[in-house]
C-alpha cells in the first residue's frame, strides 16, 4: 500500500515537469530544426527529392579541394593554437613575471574581439603594403613585396591562431591555477627538472582541458568564415566560403545546400567527438585534481 | 626527449647514484642554517636564523601558525631563496643550489600525490627523474612501499586510499630515492587523532630502521615533537626563541614562551632570588618561601618565574615545603584525569591529579606542594620578546 503510493507520487510530478521542455523546443524548432530542415530538404534538388546534385558536388574538384583546405586549414590551426596556448599558459601562470595577471586579463580581451579585426590588423602588418613589406622595401630598396605568406593557406591558419589561442589559454589557465603547487614542489624535490614536470604532472592534469578546448578550436575553425574571407586568398576555398560564393554569388541554391549539409554533418561529427572525449577525461578524471 | 629517456636507462648512469646512497648514508647529512633570513617585500619572515641538525636527528620546529616555520623548512628545500645566509646540506652549500639538485625528500600535509599516477608510479617518480634504471626501481618500490605496509596497494589510484595511506605513500616516494635529508611540514596535521597516534608510532619505528635519516619535522603539535624529536626548535614571528634537547627544553624551558608553548607550563611570578648551592635557589611568591632548580642561573635578588608544569603538583596536607593554597575556581573530569584550576595570590594556576572519588569543590581553599628538583626559574623575557 504505502509503497504503491510513494512509486505513484513522482508520476504526476513528472508530468508538470516535463511542459518545461515544450518552450525551449518550439524556439528550437523555429530558430534552428526548421531553417535546417529547408537547407537538408533543398540539398535535395528542387522537384523530386534526388541525390543527383549530392553525386555532382561530391565529386566535383572544386568542393574536393574546399574540404581539404578546410580540414588541413583546421587541424593545422587547431594544433598550432594547442601548442601555443599550451606555452603561453605555461609562461603566465607559472614563470613570475610582473603583468603575468594582465596577460591572463588581455587573453579575456582577445576573445571578446570580433575575428576580423586581427586579420584586418594582420593586413595592415604583413600584407603587401603592409607595415613589415613597406619597410623591408624601404631598406633594402625591393621593387616587389618580400613577404608574401599572408595570402596563402599560412596567412588564414596563423590568423587563426592568433584568434582561436585565447580560447585554449582560457581553460588551461583555470586548469593550471586548479593544480597543487605542492605537487610541483614535491617533484622537484624529488629530482624533477622543469621539462619533467611539465610532461609529467602539468601535462597529464591539462589533457582535460587541451581535449575540451582543441575541440573547440576544431569546431571553430571549421566553420571559420570571416577570417578566411578577409585574407582573401585566392587559391584558398574553405567549405564555409565555397557555400558563400555557390548562394550570394552564383545563385546555386541547391549546390550551396549540399556543402552546407556536409559542414553541418561535419560539425556535428566534431562535436560527437568533442561530447565523447569530455566524457571520458571529465569521466575518468573527475575528483582527480 | 627520447634520447634523454634512453640516456636515462643506462645502468651506467643510474649506478652511482643509488650505489652512493647507501654506503654514503652511513654518515648522513647535517642540515645547517646560518644566519639565513627570508623576506617577502617589506615582510622580514625568518630573522637571522641559525639551527643545525645533526645528522641522523629528528629536529622539531615547533611554533604558532605564522611563526615561520614551513618558511624554514623550505629554504632547505629550495623553494624560497635566503636575502642573507647560508644553507647547507652535509658540506654542501645549497643556498643557491636549485630544489631538484638538493637530493632531500619532502613530506606536505596535503600530502600531494599525483593524481594521475598509481602508487608504484609515484614511488617511482624520483628515481626515474634520477634516472635510476629499470631494474634498480623494479626492485626499489616495492621495498619503499613495504616500508610504510602499503606493499597490497601498488597498483591503486592516490583517490582510492585514505588520508593515512595517501601519507604512508608520500613517505614512501620521498625515500625512495635514499635522500639523506627528509623535511617534513606538518605531514600529520590533515589526519584525525587516532590515525595520527599511530602514523606518529610508524615515524618513529621508520626512523629506527633508518638512522641514518636526517629529518626536520615542522609541526604546530608539540606532542608530535615531543614524541619523534631528539632536539626541538621554538619559533616565534620569525625567529627561534628556544632549541635544545627535547627532554631538557620540556623540564628547563629558557623563557616564557618556551615554558608556555611546550606543556602549557604555570609560570608563577617570584621574586628575590637567593642561591642555595649550584643547582637550587629560594624565591619568594608572595608570603611564602619557595625553592626551584636555578638551571638558567639567575642572579641574587633578580625578580623570575617558577614554571611549574600541571602534572607536577600534589595535594599537600599539612604545611610541607614548597606549598602553596589557593581557591578552586573550576574542576573538570576527562577520564584519566581531573583537571583543575584555582587562583593563588591573583595567579590562575592549572594542575591535573589522577582521577578522584571526592574532587575539591569550586570555591574551596586546597593546598599543593611540588617537588622542588622537578621546577625551574624561568627569566621573565618581556624586555627581550
Ligand atoms: N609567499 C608568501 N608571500 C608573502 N608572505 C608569506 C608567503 N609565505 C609565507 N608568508 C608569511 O610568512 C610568515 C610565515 O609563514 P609560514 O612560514 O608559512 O609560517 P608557519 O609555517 O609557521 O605557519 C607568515 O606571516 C606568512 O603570512
Ligand atoms: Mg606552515
Amino acid at each position: 500500500m504505502a509503497e504503491a503510493a510513494i512509486a505513484a507520487a513522482p508520476a504526476p510530478r513528472l508530468r508538470v515537469d516535463s511542459l518545461w521542455i515544450a518552450p525551449p523546443l518550439l524556439i528550437l524548432a523555429v530558430l534552428f530544426f526548421y531553417p535546417l530542415g529547408l537547407i537538408v530538404r533543398a540539398s535535395f534538388g528542387e522537384d523530386a527529392p534526388s541525390l543527383a546534385t549530392f553525386e555532382q558536388v561530391l565529386m566535383s574538384s572544386r568542393f574536393l579541394d574546399g574540404l581539404y583546405h578546410t580540414i588541413v586549414i583546421a587541424v593545422s590551426a587547431t594544433a598550432g593554437c594547442l601548442v601555443l596556448g599550451f606555452i603561453l599558459s605555461l609562461i603566465i601562470a607559472f614563470v613570475p613575471f610582473p603583468g603575468a595577471k594582465m596577460a591572463g586579463r588581455l587573453i579575456d580581451t582577445v576573445i571578446a574581439l570580433p575575428t576580423f579585426l586581427v586579420t584586418l590588423a594582420f593586413t595592415f602588418i604583413y600584407g603587401s603594403a603592409g607595415l613589415l613589406n613597406e619597410t623591408l622595401m624601404h631598406v633594402f630598396s625591393l621593387d616587389l613585396p618580400p613577404i608574401d605568406f599572408l595570402y596563402s593557406q599560412w596567412g588564414v591558419i596563423l590568423a587563426e591562431m592568433t584568434v582561436y589561442t585565447p580560447f585554449i589559454m582560457r581553460p588551461l589557465l583555470a586548469t593550471f591555477s586548479t593544480i597543487d603547487q605542492a605537487q610541483i614542489e614535491v617533484a622537484s624535490s624529488l629530482g624533477a627538472r622543469p621539462l619533467r614536470i611539465v610532461r609529467q604532472i602539468i601535462l597529464p592534469a591539462s589533457l582535460p582541458a587541451l581535449v575540451a578546448g582543441g575541440s573547440l578550436c576544431l569546431l571553430l575553425t571549421v566553420n571559420e568564415f570571416g577570417i578566411v574571407l578577409f585574407i582573401g586568398a585566392k587559391d584558398v576555398i574553405t567549405l564555409p566560403l565555397l557555400i558563400y560564393s555557390k548562394a550570394i554569388q552564383e545563385f546555386d541554391y541547391t549546390t550551396a545546400c549540399v556543402i552546407a549539409v556536409v559542414n553541418v554533418v561535419l560539425s556535428l561529427g566534431l562535436y560527437s567527438l568533442y561530447r565523447l572525449a569530455i566524457a571520458h577525461f571529465g569521466g575518468r578524471r573527475a575528483g582527480l585534481v | 626527449m627520447s634520447q634523454v629517456t634512453v640516456m636515462e636507462r643506462t645502468p651506467h648512469i643510474a649506478k652511482p647514484f643509488v650505489a652512493s646512497a647507501a654506503p654514503a648514508a652511513s654518515d648522513g647529512s647535517r642540515i645547517g642554517f646560518e644566519n639565513v633570513s627570508v623576506t617577502y617585500g617589506a615582510l622580514t619572515v625568518l630573522h637571522s636564523f641559525t639551527l643545525t641538525v645533526n645528522p641522523g636527528e629528528i629536529v622539531a620546529l615547533i611554533g604558532p601558525s605564522g611563526s615561520g616555520k614551513t618558511t624554514a623548512l623550505r629554504a632547505v628545500a629550495g623553494f624560497v631563496r635566503p636575502s642573507g645566509g647560508r644553507i647547507l646540506i652535509g658540506d654542501r652549500d645549497v643556498t643557491h643550489l636549485a630544489p631538484y639538485d638538493r637530493k632531500i625528500g619532502m613530506v606536505v600535509q596535503n600530502y600531494a600525490l599525483f593524481p594521475h599516477m598509481r602508487v608504484e608510479e609515484n614511488v617511482a617518480f624520483g628515481l626515474r627523474a634520477h634516472g635510476a634504471a629499470e631494474d634498480v626501481i623494479k626492485k626499489r618500490v616495492p621495498e619503499c612501499l613495504a616500508m610504510v605496509g602499503m606493499s597490497t596497494y601498488a597498483k591503486r589510484y592516490p583517490r582510492e586510499l585514505s588520508g593515512g595511506q595517501q601519507q604512508r605513500v608520500a613517505i614512501a616516494r620521498a625515500l625512495a630515492p635514499k635522500p639523506q635529508v627528509l623535511l617534513l611540514d606538518e605531514p600529520l596535521s590533515a589526519l584525525d587523532a587516532q590515525i595520527r597516534r599511530s602514523m606518529l608510532d610508524e615515524l618513529a619505528k621508520l626512523h629506527r630502521d633508518l638512522p641514518n635519516l636526517t629529518v626536520l619535522y615542522v609541526t604546530h603539535d608539540q606532542s608530535e615533537a615531543l614524541t619523534l624529536a631528539n632536539h626541538i626548535g621554538i619559533m616565534r614571528d620569525g625567529k627561534l626563541k628556544a632549541f635544545g634537547g627535547s627532554q631538557s627544553l620540556f623540564r628547563h624551558p629558557p623563557n616564557r614562551f618556551a615554558a608556555e608553548f611546550l606543556g602549557r607550563a604555570n609560570l608563577l611570578p617570584v621574586t628575590d632570588v637567593q642561591p642555595l648551592d649550584e643547582q637550587m635557589a629560594k624565591v619568594r611568591f608572595g608570603d611564602v618561601t619557595l625553592s626551584a632548580r636555578n638551571h638558567h642561573g639567575l642572579a641574587r635578588g633578580s625578580d623570575c618565574l617558577v614554571c611549574v608544569r600541571p602534572h607536577d603538583f600534589r595535594f599537600s596536607r599539612a604545611s610541607e615545603p614548597n606549598s602553596i593554597s589557593g581557591t578552586v575556581l573550576s574542576v573538570q573530569w576527562q577520564g584519566d584525569v581531573h583537571n583543575i584550576t584555582f587562583d593563588a595570590g591573583g595567579e590562575t594556576v592549572r594542575m591535573t591529579s589522577a582521577p578522584m572519588a571526592n574532587p575539591p569543590r569550586i570555591g574551596e581553599i586546597i593546598a599543593v606542594h611540588f617537588d622542588a628538583a622537578e621546577v625551574t626559574l624561568v627569566p621573565e623575557d618581556a624586555s627581550h620578546g
